[in-house]
């Protein structure tokens, strides 16, 4: 497990660390469980969940620490989807933690849901931030670090950027008051994928190299592969020592394949928000099943 | 009917009881917190920064930042109070105030302390006269527009106790105190019952903000020159609106004038016509601009010439009433 100041912390009885198969076995039943909840309703966001839900169960159950049963436990760490549509990924795994009841599956999108189409702190448990509009997440970040910071706590604040959401000016306006108030609690995760609505992020409008960006805003960098467990836990562990040593905040440029897991979506635009016909939710289902099952 | 001597009036500005109010809440509440960017000078916020600045963070020239900053920080469980101009926080932030502030229900207070006309000299691109509009079709927006100093201390006080998103619209000038200091409260059950600062049976004036000074000078005049009794009403609150007290004073009038260093449209003219509408259909004239950006100028030229002084107030009403 990662040595973290956290582990002052009290840990909340029960909480699992998944080890890398178990993260990955788990990584790969959520992809299913991200396929199934976008085909029943006819609508969401395929290519952006399975771009990042790799990062989010590495985020969530090894890295950071929170308690469904006290979800407004203030130690807690926090966590900011502000790729707000990546929400199917987002609530597979809030439902995997037990802030929302498996039963609610079905349920995304429909009339009267919890699962809105972008997270709603209204409805969901241990969420504290509305996100679906871009660019704002990071700056929410830094709020929630700063008030934390009033109060002597010393938790995590996650934020989980989409690449082309940094074309947002509130991100870079973040990025520096992130810098300016010191607050090396907050890691700013980008999910480097490369694609957009429009196609490549280069064509839509450059982001160029991200890693020299943030240094240059000074901020701790590290470039890591997004699907690669052991990067991905090693870049948080790294995250932690950064907040230690230094007094910067850090970001973690993921690179990603957006859609990853299903052959036809993988890189494609065209599948950031558009739900399979049943054809091809069978044929992905076939493979998300397959690559299940292939691990032990 | 207030006690005040209208002609020879005190003056104070809005924002320097802003600023004393908070530093003040800022002893008595240690989860108070501010935030600026990079017009705490401006805004009088520098008064709160002075007394508590591990409290207080400037976020530089970045509006949208300064109402998420505020977000992240109220979901610590702190009470932030941002400010800057009204135009950039109203206008710049609108997306962040609905999307993050309003729609995630969080306790962040707005206080913007330029808007309307009376900013005057920087013109058009400094003078917000649509944050009304913008702030109160939110759902879940509290919108705030105090009319002196006095009642800038009660509703700057009300907020910090008021779990939800607030919006406190305030001007730069001094204004005149209207309001007694020492017996003035917040309706506790109610606060956001419309005032009525003076009665009358022949014409109800509705006013907001800087313009309740001018509709009472306008309604002693109107009384001295023509004895015109005119029902002054006081709208602290424009959301939520208190339809009740305007409704009655309407029936009782049946002629309605709204004034307000606004766009008439979506502004307090907005409120009152779709207000009486449903409750209690009566003619209504609408002072405040028409349409129009404002422009550089002194803030009385400007009320002079956007028709919202006194002056525009009383020829309205004699206009109206001997037709
Ligand atoms: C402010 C704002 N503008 C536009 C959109 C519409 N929109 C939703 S997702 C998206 C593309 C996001 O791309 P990226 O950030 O790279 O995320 P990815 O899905 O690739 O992870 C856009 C433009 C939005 N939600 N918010």
């Amino acid at each position: 497990m990662t040595v973290s100041t956290n582990q002052a912390r009290v840990l909340p009885a029960g909480l699992p660390r998944l080890t890398i198969p178990q993260l990955q076995k788990l990584a790969a039943k959520l992809r299913i469980d991200i396929l199934d909840m976008i085909y029943e309703p006819q609508s969401g966001h395929p290519g952006s969940s399975l771009s990042c839900i790799d990062l989010l169960v590495n985020i969530w159950f090894h890295y950071m620490v929170w308690d469904p049963a006290n979800a407004d436990w203030k130690e807690r760490d926090r966590f900011i989807m502000s790729k707000g549509h990546g929400a199917p990924a987002y609530y597979a795994t809030l439902m995997e933690a037990g802030y929302i009841p498996w039963s609610e599956k079905n349920t995304l999108r429909k009339i009267h849901s919890n699962l809105q189409g972008h997270p709603a702190s209204r409805y969901i448990q241990g969420c504290d931030i509305s996100t679906g509009s871009l660019g704002q997440g990071l700056s929410c970040g830094v709020g929630m670090a700063l008030g934390l910071r009033l109060d002597h706590i010393d938790s995590r604040v996650i934020v989980l950027m989409g690449d082309g959401e940094c074309q947002e000016g509130n991100v870079w306006e973040a990025v520096l008051s992130a810098a300016h108030h010191k607050v090396s609690r907050v890691t700013a995760i980008v999910d480097r994928n490369h694609l957009q609505i429009d196609g490549d992020t280069e064509k839509v409008k450059a982001l160029g190299q991200m890693a020299p960006k943030f240094a240059a805003f000074d901020w701790n960098v590290i470039e890591i592969d997004g699907h690669d467990f052991a990067q991905i836990q090693d870049a948080l562990a790294q995250a932690d020592r950064f907040a230690e040593e230094t007094d910067r905040p850090t970001a973690i440029i993921a690179n990603t394949v957006k859609g990853k897991g299903v052959s036809f979506m993988e890189n494609q635009a065209g599948w950031h928000g558009k739900a399979p016909n049943k054809e091809q939710y069978e044929v992905a289902r076939a493979e998300l099943t397959a690559a299940y099952d292939a691990l032990s | 009917m207030t006690a005040i001597n209208l002609e020879k009036p005190e003056l104070k500005a809005l924002r320097n009881q802003y600023g004393e109010t908070l530093a003040a809440l800022g002893a008595e509440n240690p989860n108070i917190v501010v935030l600026d960017a990079d017009l705490a000078c401006s805004t009088q916020t520098q008064k709160f920064a002075d007394k508590f600045p591990e409290r207080f963070f400037n976020q530089g020239i970045s509006e949208q930042d300064l109402i998420n900053t505020a977000a992240g920080l109220s979901t610590a469980g702190k009470i932030p109070f941002c400010s800057t101009f009204a135009l950039f926080a109203a206008g710049k932030g609108w997306d962040q105030i609905r999307n993050t502030v309003c729609y995630s229900g969080l306790n962040v207070k707005i206080c913007p302390t330029h808007s309307g006309l009376s900013l005057g000299e920087d013109g058009a691109s400094h003078q917000s006269i649509e944050d009304i509009a913008l702030m109160r079709v939110i759902p879940g927006m509290t919108v705030i527009v105090p009319s002196d100093a006095v009642e800038t201390d009660r509703v700057i006080r009300w907020a910090a106790e008021y779990y939800g998103p607030v919006y406190v619209r305030l001007v730069r000038p001094n204004c005149p105190v209207i309001h007694d200091d020492a017996s003035y409260q917040l309706d506790a059950a109610m606060p956001h019952r419309i005032r009525i600062e003076r009665g009358g049976d022949d014409i109800t004036l509705v006013a907001t903000g800087e313009t309740v000074y001018h509709a009472l000078l306008a309604a002693e005049r109107l009384h001295k020159d023509h004895g015109i009794q005119v029902e002054v009403l006081n709208c602290l609150f424009i959301k939520p609106f208190d339809s009740e007290t305007l409704a009655k004073s309407a029936r009782k009038t049946g002629k309605v004038i709204t004034v307000e260093s606004h766009q008439v449209m979506g502004g307090l003219a907005g409120v009152v016509c779709e207000e009486l509408s449903t409750h209690q259909p009566t003619p209504v004239r609408r002072l405040g601009t028409q349409d129009r950006f404002g422009q550089s100028g002194t803030g009385d030229a400007l009320f002079k010439e956007y028709g919202i002084d006194w002056e525009a107030i009383y020829n309205e009403a004699v206009c109206w009433l001997k037709s």
